[in-house]
């Protein structure tokens, strides 16, 4: 009797935990989200923000609230959960905290398929969205056909993926050089991660496939438990071990050109939102919701440090994200190499 | 009860066959264990036997049912299995892990009901592991983890529970206490166990049914005071030695010669 409510006690214990962190990271978006509403070129008061958010301030706040700066809350708080929860799924299915898509390089493949699509193809809008899910995918194959031995060797999936991202990144580089000028600006955005120009029809496009993929992913969550005790432990539990895994990487694939395709690689925010949501949820799980939360709460974080210059010039949200999530990365280099694989 | 065996089965990797046309039946509510010589097949064949690798050849039957075309949750409410050197994710605590034993048993969105409570705690008392419920896993000693892995395949409740090398990592007496352990199990609850053991003498003095493999056949099996013999020892293991009764258990105790201690 006592062992069962022992048992009962830790199970609300671990559920109570994962809601306190998800709730503690919303009220991060939510503050950073407030600040970013009253903070600006603009000065607002919290009178005239609130009645710009619901359209009923002066004209001038509403245009400020409704056009500039709701959108890019907005925006920076999908792109950053839609990070945050790609970057839990490789994790997590992979069993490497190094193997997040922009390490792998997927995220840099979206960007080059955007980029081609740019100036060969001469596209933009939804079209070129497809452009930058091809790279992804395309990219994410390679990794596949590339590492994949009869199981899963992380390792070699990681090392294949970073030596595919620098291919990337060489031709993206080599397109802006080859570029006119006024290109050439275009495709620096899709090299560093900025959410300044994500609005209207394309936020609202982004916001419903995220949301789709969402609940897609909720579908497979379960069976993330049993796949990070390893692929015999996990069939032995009943899990379809292949088609779980293929599944689970193709939703985060998409994910990830989602939201690639909206902001460009916002650097760092899928390798390090879920590494920060898993320690402070601490059980051993994947994480997903917290995940998908702390990204969110990260991205807007940036993109507000970023846009506010506190760096001494306005920055894009992936300049932010790079400069706190590079130290970050070496840390976990220095810190991992005896777990995987 | 339910009865697991396998029908002429093969099995191999990438083409080498390691096994060929095999046939094993594991007697209901017993202790089977399955020894033999590095690389004779044994672990391939549990794996084969709980569909963690594929068969070449043959089939493996659960009472005449073929478990290639079970679903992977329906075999895995039936047959357990513990693979070798299993390792728990980072921050996982022992009654959490030993709860995933669950998985099979709930559905798509499934939660965890205080129905899953209760078999977590039978299994975390029957393994003796219920004080450190809430230690993370990667804290405990090697004897202590095994005993939670072991819950974990508990949680499950299966009537057949496969392990490959339970006891590989164990110093001798975290052994006994697992044979034990595993015992004590089967004879609570009428668990069939199969497991694959490096030793010898402890395999002869647990085991109700002992198979002897070599080169992916079966030499021997049956009881071990009849199985494990001079012959068979020289056959499948290609080693000398003199089997004795075991002073403490009377099953057979195999004392192996070597090249520089003559045997009398």
């Amino acid at each position: 009797m006592t062992l069962l409510t022992t048992v009962a006690d830790l199970r609300t214990a671990r559920r109570r935990r994962q809601l306190l962190v998800v709730a503690g990271m919303v009220l991060v978006v939510l503050a950073a989200g407030t600040g970013a509403l009253l903070v600006g070129a603009a000065g607002l008061t919290p009178g005239q923000a609130v009645a710009g958010v619901v359209g009923l301030g002066e004209p001038g706040d509403v245009f400020v609230v409704q056009r500039l700066r709701l959108p890019r809350i907005e925006a920076a708080v999908v792109v950053g959960a839609a990070f945050g929860l790609a970057g839990a799924l490789f994790q997590s299915t992979l069993r490497n905290p190094l193997a997040s898509p922009d390490i792998l390089g997927i995220s840099t493949g979206a960007s080059l398929g955007a980029v081609t699509g740019m100036l060969v193809l001469g596209l933009s809008g939804v079209a070129l969205s497809a452009t930058a899910f091809t790279g992804a995918g395309v990219v994410a194959l390679a990794i596949w056909l590339l590492a994949w031995r009869k199981g899963l060797h992380s390792i070699r999936f990681v090392l294949v993926g970073v030596g595919l991202a620098y291919l990337c990144s060489s031709l993206i580089a080599w397109s802006m050089a080859r570029s006119q000028e006024h290109e050439a600006a275009a495709v620096l955005t899709w090299t560093v991660g900025s959410v300044s120009d994500i609005r209207g029809e394309q936020l609202t496009l982004v916001a419903a496939g995220a949301l789709v993929l969402c609940v897609a992913v909720a579908a497979l969550a379960r069976t993330q438990g049993p796949l990070s005790l390893g692929d015999d432990n996990a069939r032995a539990l009943g899990v379809h071990v292949d088609a779980a895994r293929v599944g689970t990487l193709l939703l985060a694939v998409a994910l990830v050109a989602l939201a690639t395709s909206a902001s460009g690689p916002v650097a760092f925010v899928a390798l390090v939102a879920p590494a920060i949501a898993r320690r402070l949820v601490n059980d051993g799980g994947a994480a997903l919701t917290a995940s998908a939360v702390t990204g969110a709460a990260l991205t807007l974080l940036a993109d507000v440090v970023g846009q506010h210059a506190v760096l001494g010039v306005p920055a894009p949200v992936g300049v932010v994200t790079g400069l706190v999530g590079a130290p970050y990365l070496l840390w976990l280099l220095a810190t991992t190499e005896k777990r995987s694989r | 009860m339910t009865t697991l065996r396998a029908e002429s089965v093969s099995l191999g990797y990438d083409g080498l066959r390691v096994i060929e046309g095999l046939d094993l039946t594991l007697p209901d509510g017993k202790i089977t264990a399955v020894v033999g010589p590095n690389a004779c097949g044994k672990s391939t064949l549990l794996r084969g036997m709980a569909r963690l690798h594929p068969l070449d050849g043959g089939r493996v039957t659960l009472d005449g049912a073929d478990i290639g075309s079970m679903s992977r949750k329906e075999l895995a409410r039936k047959v357990g299995m513990l693979p070798q050197s299993s390792i728990a994710p980072d921050g996982v605590r022992v009654a959490e892990l030993v709860a995933r034993g669950r998985y099979p048993h709930q559905g798509w969105f499934g939660r965890h009901s205080s129905d899953d409570d209760a078999v977590v705690a039978t299994a975390l008392e029957s393994t003796g592991v219920a004080e450190i419920a809430d230690r993370p896993v990667a804290e405990l000693s090697g004897g202590q983890r095994q005993r939670v892995w072991i819950a974990m395949v508990l949680a499950q409740q299966t009537d057949i529970v496969l392990l490959d090398e339970p006891t590989t990592f164990l110093d001798v007496r975290h052994q006994l206490d697992l044979l034990d352990l595993l015992t004590e199990l089967n004879r609570a609850r009428g668990t069939t166990v199969a497991m694959v053991l490096h030793e010898l003498n402890l395999a002869a003095r647990y085991a109700d049914h002992l198979v002897v493999m070599a080169g992916g056949r079966v030499v021997a099996e049956g009881a071990p005071a009849d199985v494990l013999t001079q012959q068979v020892v020289d056959e499948a293991f290609g080693l000398r030695a003199q089997v004795v009764p075991d002073p403490v258990a009377g099953s057979p105790l195999v004392v192996p010669v070597g090249r520089f201690h003559a045997g009398a």
